[in-house]
């Protein structure tokens, strides 16, 4: 835990999830959980935000929703795809409106399954998250480049 | 005449838990116009009913909505059972009611949150969901899920509550009814936020009708509407009268939610003294032929299920329409002549789920 030195704000967007992974994200915020406790604090301003947590998994009409709120947080940031949906798509996957999991549009840091994924789950994805938040400010303060987990896709990616 | 201004609403916006889009038109402070669109997590899963079979359909079904799951579930299961005239055992009955009054404690008690983070009351919202958390442990000590719980299969119950667990849900629940009086009381009583919520978005009984809003939004409006009363489930057993508010605004809808909160904690502790011992499941043979409607009240209102099958393991049609669904030609009506910092107040009182919505 050496590395929770800063106070990380994450912003939270639901891309197509059922809900059910929103309200245990919210429910982290929330006294039982209170991820408060490290510092982080749930904001609505992408600009304010350190971590970018996605519940739910990508389509034609929120793709360009989330990758424009990936591109509106500053430099580090971190991505947490949360619930089975935001990593592939989980019991969705064959529905014809889901693209797959958030990875398709913005690089993901972490992964937490689960259906719903519990709050223990999300806080753990969350510190992992600020593990590699820790890690991109160290690179960045070295004057080096970010070191990405893996490319964005390209649009011909999508249909893997 | 002010010149016209157009705001955007969402669909990432610090109020909303999911995304819905409305373009405001403004003139000054007051909105003229709201237009809604939506399909941010529409999914097409009515569509999987051809992949999945019907008895595996009710997993689908449940995640339309995180929050309702349970009551999804019963929805779709009582359309099947109805399609092949399954006879459901009483036990099952009431288990199904008890949970679902469950799942509506821990809905409203989860809008009550979200409502007062709405108008920046932090620390309510913070004890609302609190107090939410010992509903979601019961529901994880019965069901083994927190908001989903797969516990309805078609015929029955996947698994059976003993009756010490039932006596226990009823203590603990009266336990946590005095606290959560004490929070609810600030809603109701509270200068500053009745500031917020008296007088704002007022919805009257004859548009209500019109526009055909379902649920806590239509009896807010004084419209007698609950499904509960039509037959399904055991709630003409346990003497169910719904709860109807007469001034249609922002604050009678947060008042009749209050309300059947401490409504359902009574229906659960009478549910509690009654429920026969027996089967927990009907034995179900053959496949769905034929089609079926059924009605049910989710905590946000009227849900309709209908599913139509050919004799095959695989239903033909399934169909849902939610609440939320209906409920928003009723908040554009409201959002029209509202002030604009009203506007999260007047979304957030629909008690919107979006997931629901566009499914």
């Amino acid at each position: 835990m050496a590395y929770v030195t800063k106070s990380p704000w994450v912003i939270h967007y639901d891309g197509s999830s059922c809900n059910g992974c929103d309200i245990e994200v919210l429910a982290c915020l929330t006294p039982m959980y209170d991820v408060e406790r490290f510092g982080i604090i749930n904001t609505g301003n992408p600009k304010h935000a350190d971590v970018f947590l996605v519940t739910g998994s990508v389509n034609e009409q929120n793709k360009e929703v989330v990758k424009q709120i990936y591109e509106q947080m500053p430099e580090p940031k971190a991505v947490v795809a949360i619930g089975i949906c935001a990593c592939n798509g989980g019991i969705f996957k064959e529905c014809y409106n889901v693209q797959g999991g958030v990875d398709t549009v913005i690089p993901v840091d972490c992964y937490v399954p689960g259906c719903a994924a519990r709050p223990e789950a999300i806080i753990d994805g969350v510190v992992a998250g600020l593990g590699v938040l820790a890690a991109k400010r160290e690179a960045m303060a070295k004057g080096g480049s970010i070191p990405a987990p893996e490319a964005p896709a390209e649009e011909g990616k999508e249909e893997a | 005449m002010a010149k016209r201004t157009i705001i955007p609403f969402g669909p990432q916006h610090p109020v909303l838990p999911e995304p819905v889009h409305l373009d405001l038109v403004i003139e000054d402070e007051t909105v003229v116009e709201a237009i809604p669109s939506i399909g941010f997590i529409h999914r097409g899963l009515e569509k999987l009913v051809e992949k999945k079979e019907y008895t595996e359909m009710v997993y689908v079904i449940e995640r339309i909505c995180g929050i309702c799951s349970f009551g999804h579930g019963w929805g779709y299961v009582h359309c099947v059972e109805g399609a092949m005239g399954v006879e459901v055992p009483e036990r099952a009955e009431y288990l199904r009611t008890i949970l679902h009054e469950l799942g509506r404690i821990h809905s409203h008690l989860l809008w009550l949150g979200l409502l007062a983070d709405g108008f920046g009351f932090e620390s309510l919202f913070q004890h609302c969901w609190r107090i939410r958390e010992t509903v979601l442990d019961l529901f994880e000590e019965t069901t083994g899920g927190r908001v989903v719980f797969s516990i309805c299969k078609v015929g029955g119950m996947n698994k059976d509550i003993d009756n010490d667990t039932l006596k226990k849900i009823v203590t603990t629940l009266r336990g946590i009814e005095k606290e959560i009086k004490q929070y609810t009381d600030v809603f109701l009583e509270d200068t500053s936020v009745k500031n917020r919520l008296c007088g704002v978005g007022v919805l009257s009984k004859q548009d209500a009708i019109d526009l055909c809003a379902v649920g806590p939004v239509a009896r807010a409006s004084g419209v007698e509407q609950d499904i509960r009363l039509a037959g399904t489930g055991m709630y003409q057993e346990l003497g169910f009268e719904p709860i109807i508010e007469e001034a249609g605004d922002c604050y009678a809808r947060c008042k009749v939610r209050i309300r059947e909160v401490f409504q359902s904690i009574d229906l659960i502790d009478k549910a509690v003294a009654k429920i026969p011992d027996g089967e927990i499941d009907a034995k179900v043979k053959g496949n769905v032929e034929g089609e079926f409607i059924t009605r049910m009240e989710q905590p946000r209102g009227e849900a309709v299920y209908y599913c139509k099958g050919q004799g095959t393991k695989f239903l033909e049609r399934m169909r849902v329409r939610t609440p939320t669904n209906m409920n928003i030609p009723a908040m554009v009506k409201m959002l029209q002549g509202c002030d604009l910092a009203d506007v999260p107040m007047v979304v957030l009182t629909i008690d919107p789920c979006i997931s629901c919505t566009e499914r």
